[in-house]
């Protein structure tokens, strides 16, 4: 097609013409739009208890992915358990920053041992780390437990060797807890929960 | 059939009136701030940035419980915080959780020149649609409670959307669901009104003799209503405007400028057209159209 210069200037300026006239309000935008999509539609739902306080609120946490075989799960929202007596649905600030803390990338992830002096953390096996604990607690048990006071009276007392539970621990947990313990004879027995 | 999941009452820059049949049945939802209830503890804002997908950046103590300092494009609600001697030895620490209020006649919406840019649903939510935005900031201009915010990183104004995403499927803002006070408080607007009404009248028996609801009418109402212990006074609450109306600019800008503008433009056009019939188009010389 052969266009003159006349003709070039004249089809500029009916394009900006009628550019102008629309972004000028005249060519009508259609009325619709759509919110953000809903991200939880069809992510597996877990429940849980938040794991900072003694309050022990309800959580839901929504992972990506329906559980199937290849998928795998990752966290992508917390938020309160409306079926959970303790907040039903609330959470405070900690609770509601869950996620963050769930993918923090300082999250402590497996067993790390430090020798006595030295300041580096070396990695272990979760059997090397329990093996490590047993022993040093039957060392210590052994050394240490007092199984008659002054009288002859018989106390089985543990007292040189404390343990500190967790507080996000079901009336179950606790149960097992409080029976290792005490079976073990330790009485320095406290809870996360009096934080 | 919808092509959307909330049918719009209003849109930006548009003239074509939006599908009107079904919207009488739409519920007008209210957010409702107790005032006398918050603590102060942001978890609504730890929720908001956890379920928008925004993480702003760490900042610096300023001496007071204010964090962030201010609105921001990626925090789109905060606590401000007010220590006020109400009267003579008595101080009050007064808690205010400022974010959009989502007007019923939105200063914003009205001031913004981009088609769809800011949505009002027929629910009362006003929601900004980043993807039309072009950055001008009339938005904040319009605003009478300078709530927009426009991102450094994408220049585009953002705000809070009263999580329309969740209303949309029936769910509450993710700070309503997340205060553990009960200090916010969700329904439908006339709901919100009358669980104020509880409220005032236990403040008033409180002491609070000027309990008042706040839902300004020079903004139409607004879907998102503060319930104030001194609500003679709403200055005190970090300067809660008494009175807000939208800016005369927005109103000069859009009702008498836009017409002669437009005016001037047709006149122009039929000024050339006119001309190109009285005196007829310009005569070219031989040679100039042999270039």
């Amino acid at each position: 097609m052969q266009v003159t210069r006349r003709q070039f200037f004249r089809i500029c300026a009916a394009g900006v013409g009628s550019s102008s006239l629309a972004a000028l309000g005249f060519a009508p935008g259609e009325a619709l739009a759509e919110v953000r999509a809903f991200k939880l539609a069809r992510t597996t739902e877990t429940r849980n208890t938040c794991p900072y306080c003694s309050v022990g609120c309800g959580l839901l946490m929504y992972s990506l992915g329906d559980n199937a075989k290849n998928t795998r799960g990752k966290i992508i929202h917390v938020e309160g358990d409306p079926d959970h007596p303790v907040n039903r649905g609330t959470l405070c600030p900690k609770g509601a920053g869950l996620l963050d803390f769930v993918n923090s990338p300082h999250r402590l992830q497996y067993p790390q041992y430090r020798a006595p002096g030295s300041k580096e953390w070396t990695r272990i096996s979760w059997d090397d780390a329990f093996s490590r604990i047993a022993r040093l607690m039957k060392d210590d048990r052994d050394k240490h437990f007092i199984a008659k006071n002054d009288k002859g009276e018989t106390v089985n007392r543990w007292l040189s060797t404390g343990f500190l539970a967790a507080s996000a621990s079901s009336n179950e947990t606790g149960y097992l807890t409080y029976k290792v313990v005490r079976s073990m004879g330790i009485l320095g027995f406290d809870n996360q929960a009096r934080v | 059939m919808a092509l959307q999941s909330l049918d719009i009452k209003a849109r930006s820059a548009t003239t074509t009136p939006p599908p009107d049949v079904r919207a009488r049945g739409a519920v007008p939802v209210a957010k409702l701030i107790d005032i006398s209830k918050c603590i102060g503890c942001k978890a609504c804002q730890v929720a908001c940035m956890e379920w928008n997908d925004l993480r702003d950046e760490v900042g610096t103590n300023a001496g007071t419980y204010d964090n962030p300092r201010d609105l921001t494009a990626q925090s789109w609600t905060v606590m401000r915080f007010s220590e006020v001697e109400v009267e003579q030895d008595r101080l009050e620490w007064l808690i205010r959780k400022d974010g959009c209020m989502h007007c019923a006649d939105p200063g914003c919406l009205k001031a913004c020149p981009a088609p769809g840019a800011i949505v009002q649903y027929a629910n009362g939510i006003v929601d900004f649609h980043e993807e039309h935005c072009i950055g001008c900031g009339y938005c904040i201009t319009g605003c009478p409670f300078n709530i927009p915010r426009i991102s450094q990183k994408d220049s585009k104004a953002y705000k809070c959307t009263l999580c329309s995403d969740r209303v949309a499927i029936g769910l509450e803002p993710a700070c309503i669901k997340t205060c553990p006070t009960g200090a916010l408080v969700f329904g439908t607007k006339d709901d919100m009104v009358l669980h104020a009404e509880g409220r005032i009248a236990d403040l008033k028996e409180r002491g609070y003799s000027h309990a008042a609801l706040y839902d300004p009418k020079g903004v139409g109402g607004t879907h998102v209503m503060y319930v104030l212990q001194h609500g003679d006074k709403p200055e005190l609450y970090a300067n809660l405007p008494r009175d807000p109306s939208i800016s005369p600019l927005v109103s000069l800008w859009k009702g008498v400028t836009k017409p002669l503008m437009s005016f001037g433009l047709g006149l122009a056009v039929f000024a050339g057209f006119f001309h190109y019939v009285t005196a007829g188009p310009k005569e070219v010389e031989e040679e100039e159209k042999t270039d």
